[in-house]
């Protein structure tokens, strides 16, 4: 028996709805058998927490008095620049962005210490974040120089925008080579020293709906501790990526490009991070609730770590350039259990996002929908699937001759 | 008794070129293992040591190592975790040396075992969230 996004918002509101998380799915299908779970649960909510670097937010800081254009000119949060490409008062500040002076990687490996995510979390948490401009002038915006405190209370607008958030998969990161690398998956040791993964796997959104058959634009989702939609498919969005049996992807595949108001998020879901040897990003708590319309998508659902398999890179050579040769492929089960194999050596596993946070998030959804806090919307289009032909390319570089 | 401690020991420079750690040996019989090490020739001297004896002998070695200007300090305040930043992701545990961080296999969540760290600060830029802190 099929249901509908509005059914089920009723029984939302009546406190009626039955709402698992996707780990807790797991055994109530199999306990019940596909058909009676699909029958009795009306949403599955999902959660990850992980280092999420296209992210940013964008920003409506007002009109001063006497007005100055920032579009153009330069802006700084804490040091860190803005993007100040648009109108007068409307900036970007990105997760990635760093202060001029920060010393990157010249000391190899650098700490970034602090960059646009951190500037985030401070407006978030609520902290006044120094803002210093520099403008051109003009007659109806004469003013050329700007410094102010400014908190986002204040301000107003405060957009999280985020263009790649949610990756459905990633990869396992090694190293090969005789050094240490210091990459955007962490530290890994020489010689298959050891070996990072970053996905909630079982928990993670896009594994839960693996063919997009209910994530779409304008789909309301937890984000960042508050409230967001789903705006659009995110960059590098390729649901052409390789696929097991049971449709899920083996590789990267779907991304969600995500929006909201940062106003109402926090401060513990939305981390500035710092990434040695690579940069600043943020780490971003997302959690996507699935409606079970039915049975297919209630057994998407009951996905589990060794239903899930991700392929083992080498972060000293294969990825650096642009190589898609894999060293293997593991289960999210093994890489859970602490080791894995690579090659016949035993490998120490460490994961750069976050399962018990993820859970939590999962967990947060299920509340607010149990309580009627939270209802579901319907996607005005969902994301492009394996149908839409589209796929991620490489740069097509092109020599500039004079 | 036999006790077992970590500590940090500050040398003022004046004591880097003496050997403290052979007297420790000699006259109150104890047992050490260097778990850090950095002494830099006219400037301060800085040691962690596991050190192990008896309790009588131990206390005078601490008494002789205070009364040579050697300044002491328990080494488990050295290195502790802010919970409130810790986003339990587990970056830390593959870049620990003794194997301080482990993870809950039920939760999940990381667990920081202060007594098998030897404050080497690995962990420190290692952390995303710069959730470790270290205090000498």
């Amino acid at each position: 028996m099929a249901k509908t996004i509005a059914e089920i918002n009723e029984k939302i509101k009546k406190g009626q709805a039955v709402v698992f998380n996707a780990e807790e799915i797991i055994d109530f299908a199999r306990d019940k058998g596909i058909k009676q779970a699909a029958q009795e649960v009306d949403v599955v909510t999902t959660g990850t927490f992980g280092i999420m670097c296209s992210s940013g937010a964008f920003f409506n800081i007002g009109h001063a008095k006497p007005r100055i254009k920032l579009g153009g000119g330069r802006t700084f949060f804490n040091d860190v620049p803005a993007y100040t490409g648009l109108a007068a008062v409307d900036l970007f500040l990105g997760a990635n962005a760093l202060p001029d002076d920060d010393p990157r990687n010249r000391i190899h490996p650098g700490e970034f210490n602090y960059g646009g995510g951190h500037v985030i979390e401070e407006l978030v948490a609520g902290k006044d974040v120094r803002l210093v401009a520099s403008a051109y002038g003009t007659d109806c915006y004469p003013r050329k120089k700007l410094e102010t405190w400014i908190n986002i209370k204040d301000i107003n607008q405060a957009t999280l925008f985020n263009i790649r958030n949610a990756y459905q998969n990633y990869n396992v990161a090694v190293n090969t080579s005789n050094k240490t690398i210091y990459t955007y998956m962490g530290v890994l040791k020489p010689k298959l020293g050891n070996a990072n993964y970053s996905s909630a796997g079982q928990l993670s959104p896009l594994f839960n709906d693996p063919f997009y058959k209910t994530v779409g634009i304008g789909t309301k989702i937890f984000l960042g501790g508050g409230t967001g939609y789903v705006a659009w498919h995110g960059t590098q969005h390729n649901p052409d990526a390789q696929r097991t049996e049971k449709g899920i992807p083996k590789d990267g595949a779907g991304t969600l490009a995500v929006i909201g108001d940062l106003k109402q998020m926090s401060p513990k879901w939305l981390v500035g991070t710092s990434v040695m040897g690579y940069g600043c990003s943020i780490t971003v708590g997302i959690g996507l609730p699935i409606p079970i319309l039915n049975e297919e998508i209630l057994e998407y659902t009951t996905i589990t770590d060794a239903d899930i398999y991700a392929p083992v890179v080498d972060y000293s050579d294969a990825f650096p350039n642009l190589r898609s040769d894999k060293m293997g492929e593991v289960t999210y089960a093994e890489l859970k259990s602490g080791k894995i194999k690579v090659k016949g050596q035993d490998v120490p596993i460490a994961s750069r996002s976050s399962y018990p946070k993820a859970l939590e998030i999962a967990n947060i959804l299920k509340e607010w929908i149990d309580k009627g806090k939270f209802l579901l919307t319907e996607p005005v289009e969902l994301l492009p699937g394996v149908e839409s032909g589209i796929k991620m390319k490489p740069l097509k570089e092109r020599p500039i001759e004079d | 008794m036999t006790v077992s401690k970590k500590i940090v020991l500050r040398f003022p420079k004046r004591m880097v070129d003496r050997p403290i750690v052979y007297r420790l040996v000699k006259d109150f019989e104890l047992e050490f293992n260097i778990l850090k090490a950095s002494i830099t020739p006219e400037q301060e001297g800085l040691l962690v040591l596991e050190l192990k004896g008896e309790q009588q002998e131990y206390d005078k070695g601490i008494k002789f190592l205070i009364k040579n200007g050697v300044e002491i300090q328990s080494l488990s305040q050295d290195v502790t975790r802010n919970e409130e930043r810790c986003t339990h992701c587990g970056a830390c545990i593959t870049v620990c040396p003794t194997g301080a961080f482990k993870l809950e296999s039920k939760t999940r969540l990381v667990i920081f075992e202060n007594e098998k760290c030897i404050a080497c600060g690995l962990c420190i830029p290692a952390c995303p969230p710069h959730a470790m802190e270290v205090h000498f």
